[in-house]
């Protein structure tokens, strides 16, 4: 028998910091160079180097805790050791148990509220690449290749409560805080780049029920898209072990994204021993209150925060799908000036989030002006949209376009004539139509439009249609 | 807690990437167990309410501008490497992801 | 032997040349260090280059600086660049550094002329110099012994008279007990004071870079142009060098001076005679001296080396075969870090990478590292008691003289043993110097211990070259 399942994961995100140098050394924290030019003895591990941390990563990483709610605390770093190739120092600098961002949380347009448990500053490996294998993978290469620019770039690593329960939040949580970190200047944080990284915690356990099943971690998820991919194979997978009374093993596992399944990474070691101590070459950090007050003031609205306003302003409720496009795409402010200009703002909304999204946008006197043109019904629905669509091609005037156009206001008179004539020509279908079949009002409309070349209002003749059955 | 097991220094051997024969595992596990009964006074010690030191001194918030210094120049730094090619730094195969 | 600051003032006045001066000190490696072996690499050329700059200079009318023509030894663990620095392991045997270390660039500008890397126990680790993996120094008073360790080289270049000058590292003893076996002054300054850039790292929170000298008022010169804030290190204090020079004749009078006890009560007789001795001198020059105490000092020991092996056994990961130095091929890239370590770590440097990995490991970390970490919490408070009541601390550098060479390579317990007198000073990153005093009854050099707070390197020089002038 199959219970019903509960999805449980948590995220951990490493972003890459926008920074001009790198966490611990002045070599250019840059994507894309030529391999092994932005190296310099501290990022290379050379014997005798010593690291000095980048107060703007500092910075940057303040603004990551401040905008994900956290409280910033006094904090110190930590030697995480293991070896591998693509560490210069086969450990890697990193916080432990003191962390400089503790216990926020993130709003997602739904909102709903995923916790975050910690954000915190570590430097980032050099890249390997394998030579021999098939398709650069690792297994069965000849031997690899590392190139250490990306060593020692400043990362945050935030990481979430397990309090996502769908592929879709997760997905919406990625997607909200990429909109912050590019928001507050953090980071570009783009997954195809590298400069944002998703590994996922998922376990399952029978709906109603608090305890934690026992997780797997997935790696290896290249988009938002094969994030929400993975949850829902490794959850039928988990599901699948479940059901039929088998375990599921904490382990990592590998998404694949051709293959479209997690493959297990099960290597010898179970917990892997980082032997954490404090880095000793590197002293606490412990942020003044000025600085913290300046990073704070300095935060430009988040998305949370933008959603709300503009919710309030349209009149509507801030989970409005609509709300969360126009905010992501930029457009919360050109809505709010419509609507202050006196548009209403459902309107104003749905246009902008359907005809302006992912195009340049129009300023915002105009655009006020064809919602208020559409709202006194001085334009159709179609209408509106090609104007709008004209003003985002060249510009200029609403009334100007309009008129160019020909999109002239139709009279009433001029549209009850057009249904009348058209009920007249067609006396079958009007009695079937008054007789019931509403679906009938589509063909009348039909008719109207062709007699007015499309000039009346679709929703004028559906209502005279109505008005002519009630006679 | 004194006393290390020849087991003991074979698993922190693994740690730390030492290949040793079996007359150094015996030898190393002797030394070691001495050096570490040495060191059981240490390990007994009542330290309650006594924080640990990690710096001599309590310096903090030491930080350094963003702005870039010059980097070292890439055939300096690959004619150190034992291997390299196609200007990266070249290793035997890799075996596994890392930890 | 002229002294470092008579070469100086010599050059600066155009009075001698820096390459006479020069020519002078590599004839007397060339005779003599064959035997002594303190050199790993002597830089004839180089030296003689920075000689001839330093008299163009000085002809030019210019300045070359405070330590003109003075030749320096270095220890092998300090990065020079373009020259070989091998910390006396076959693991960077050849590896030649692109950056010179911040102490040497100091030294340069001060237009000292380096004159060779010395030898040393393989990565600091030892106590006689005898864990090198290019063969041991001998001890220049008598070559049939080791000069200590783990800066033996440095020790042995100036009593040897190869440069008046050296430098050397510090991590529980390194710089004092090679000088005091070696009968020269060596100096291990605050922690932070000098700049750590560039000194192959064996212990971070213990290791400092400090001078060798036949004299503390030289000592005290070259301590003056390597200190200070140095950017690069995120663990240099933010003060300028201390200027010594001037302290150096204020004598002892009213200075109190604390015995410890039982570093005393732990030397060998005549090692302790001499420290008893060196107390009285103090008081017939005005100093007010007392008995101190410091309970955990054998504790502080086992501490020592739960932290600066744990450290060291992180510091030394990076040495595995992929970017530098040596490798040995294996199938895979874990076969060939283990080969490579295997072959390129002597067995000194295996034990403490191992213990140190085993002090930090899962389940041990509390009991080991972490307790340790507490004791030495314990050490800087019972060391800051005692200078409540005094200004600095006497004691031997280390309890015995001069042993053989091959005495104790068999007992690694024993060998640490020889650190007791010196790791409290680097578990409180306190200042220390070891003055040399006298000989034991084998007529082997004796060195007695001035310990002082935190930068009171003042005090500290105050009181050796008050003891020094006892001797006279």
């Amino acid at each position: 028998m199959t219970e019903r399942w509960e999805m449980v994961v948590g995220l951990e995100v490493h972003c890459e910091l926008a920074t001009a140098t790198k966490l611990l050394c002045g070599c250019r924290n840059a994507f894309g160079d030529e391999p092994n030019t932005n190296v310099c003895p501290v990022c290379l591990g050379l014997p005798g180097s010593l690291p000095v941390l980048n107060r703007q990563a500092v910075d940057l990483a303040m603004r990551v805790g401040l905008a994900l709610r956290c409280s910033v605390v006094p904090s110190i770093f930590h030697r995480k050791n293991y070896f591998y190739p693509d560490m210069p120092k086969d450990y890697q600098v990193s916080q432990y148990d003191e962390p400089l961002n503790v216990g926020g949380w993130l709003e997602l347009p739904d909102g709903s509220r995923v916790g975050v448990t910690r954000a915190h500053m570590e430097e980032d490996t050099g890249k390997t690449t394998h030579v021999g294998g098939g398709g650069g993978r690792i297994h069965g290469a000849d031997h690899s290749l590392v190139d250490y620019n990306r060593a020692g770039v400043p990362l945050v690593e935030i990481v979430s409560e397990p309090d996502i329960r769908s592929p879709d939040q997760a997905k919406a949580y990625v997607n909200e805080l990429r909109a912050i970190l590019v928001a507050i200047g953090a980071s570009d944080a783009r997954m195809e780049e590298g400069s944002l990284r998703v590994d996922a915690n998922i376990s399952m356990r029978p709906v109603g029920t608090s305890a934690y099943g026992t997780r797997a971690e997935i790696k290896n998820m290249n988009s938002v898209r094969s994030l929400g991919r993975a949850l829902e194979y490794e959850a039928r997978r988990q599901v699948g072990l479940l059901d039929t009374g088998e375990a599921v093993v904490q382990e990592t596992r590998h998404w694949d994204e051709d293959e479209g399944r997690t493959s297990s990474m099960r290597s010898k070691e179970e917990a892997y021993d980082y032997r954490y101590f404090p880095e000793p070459d590197l002293v606490p950090l412990a942020p003044s209150e000025e600085w913290l007050a300046g990073v704070g003031a300095a935060l430009p609205a988040l998305p949370a925060d933008r959603r709300l306003a503009l919710a309030g302003v349209a009149g509507v409720a801030v989970t409005e799908p609509s709300v969360a496009t126009v905010v992501s795409q930029g457009l919360d402010e050109l809505v709010s000036a419509a609507v202050g200009a006196g548009a209403d703002g459902r309107l104003a909304l749905n246009r902008a989030a359907n005809e302006l999204a992912h195009k340049q946008a129009p300023d915002a006197a105009p655009f006020a002006k064809v919602l208020l043109m559409e709202g006194e019904g001085r334009l159709t629905a179609t209408q509106a949209k090609a104007v709008l669509a004209e003003l985002v091609a060249a510009g200029g005037d609403p009334e100007d376009i309009a008129r160019r156009k020909g999109f002239e206001a139709m009279g009433g008179d001029v549209v009850a004539a057009a249904v009348d004539a058209a009920i007249a020509a067609h006396p079958a279908e009007w009695e079937r139509f008054a007789g019931g079949e509403a679906k009938l009002a589509g063909f009348f409309v039909g008719k109207v439009m062709a007699a007015t070349a499309g000039k009346a209002d679709g929703k004028a003749v559906t209502a005279l249609l109505r008005e002519r059955v009630g006679r | 807690m004194a006393g290390i097991s020849r087991e003991d220094v074979a698993h922190v051997a693994r740690l730390a990437r030492l290949d040793l024969t079996d007359d150094e595992l015996d030898r190393f596990a002797e030394q070691l167990a001495s050096v570490l009964e040495h060191a059981a006074d240490v390990a007994s010690l009542d330290t309650a309410g006594v924080p640990p030191t990690a710096h001599p001194f309590p310096l903090s918030n030491v930080l350094r501008d963003d702005v870039v210094s010059p980097s070292l120049d890439r055939d300096e730094v690959l004619a150190m490497a034992p291997a390299a090619e196609d200007g990266r730094f070249r290793v035997p195969r890799i075996l596994g992801e890392a930890p | 032997m002229t002294s470092a600051g008579d070469i100086a003032r010599a050059v600066r006045a155009g009075a001698r040349s820096a390459l006479d001066v020069v020519e002078e000190h590599l004839a007397a490696v060339t005779r003599d260090d064959g035997e002594l072996h303190a050199f790993n690499l002597v830089l004839g050329e180089e030296a003689r280059a920075a000689a001839e700059e330093v008299d163009r200079r000085v002809s030019a009318g210019e300045d070359p600086g405070p330590l003109a023509g003075v030749p320096v030894a270095l220890k092998d663990n300090l990065c020079t660049r373009g020259v070989p620095t091998t910390c006396s392991s076959r693991i960077l045997d050849g590896w030649r550094p692109p950056y010179d270390a911040t102490v040497v660039g100091r030294l340069r500008d001060a237009g000292a002329v380096v004159v060779g890397k010395t030898n040393m126990d393989e990565f600091a680790m030892g106590s006689s110099t005898e864990n090198s993996a290019f063969g041991p120094t001998r001890n220049p008073r008598d070559p049939s012994r080791v000069p200590g360790g783990s800066s033996g080289g440095s020790a042995a270049a100036v009593a040897a008279g190869f440069a008046p000058l050296a430098l050397g590292s510090d991590t529980g003893g390194s710089i004092r007990q090679p000088a005091a076996l070696c009968g020269v002054v060596g100096v291990k300054p605050t922690y932070g004071l000098v700049s750590r850039y560039g000194l192959v790292a064996f212990a971070s929170s213990l290791d400092q870079i400090g001078p060798f000298a036949a004299s503390v008022a030289d000592a005290a010169l070259l301590l003056e142009t390597i200190a200070g804030h140095d950017p690069a290190d995120s663990t240099s204090l933010p003060r300028p060098a201390p200027a010594l020079g001037d302290v150096l004749d204020e004598g002892v009078d009213g200075l109190r001076i604390g015995v410890l006890r039982e570093l005393v009560d732990g030397a060998d007789a005549d090692v302790a005679g001499r420290v008893t001795e060196a107390a009285a001198a103090l008081e017939a020059a005005g100093a007010k001296v007392g008995e101190a105490s410091v309970p955990s000092t054998s504790l502080g020991l086992s501490a020592y080396y739960l932290i600066a092996t744990a450290e060291a056994s992180s510091n030394l990961a990076r040495y595995d075969g992929v970017r530098y130095g040596l490798r040995v091929d294996g199938d895979d890239v874990n076969a060939m870090y283990g080969a490579t370590r295997a072959a390129g770590f002597g067995a000194e440097v295996k034990r403490r990478i191992m213990l140190g990995t085993y002090a930090l490991s899962a389940g041990y970390y509390d009991a080991y590292y972490g307790q340790a970490q507490r004791v030495r919490t314990l050490i800087i408070r019972e060391l800051e008691a005692v200078y409540s009541s005094y200004d600095a601390l006497l004691a031997p550098t280390t309890p015995t003289t001069a042993f053989e060479l091959g005495a104790k390579t068999d007992d690694p317990l024993a060998m640490y043993l020889s650190d007791v007198c010196t790791v409290p000073s680097n578990l409180a990153g306190h200042p220390a110097v070891s003055v040399p005093y006298g000989k034991g009854d084998d007529g082997l050099p004796v060195g007695v211990q001035v310990m002082a707070p935190a930068l009171a390197e003042a005090t500290m020089f105050r009181a050796a070259a008050a003891l020094e002038r006892s001797l006279s």
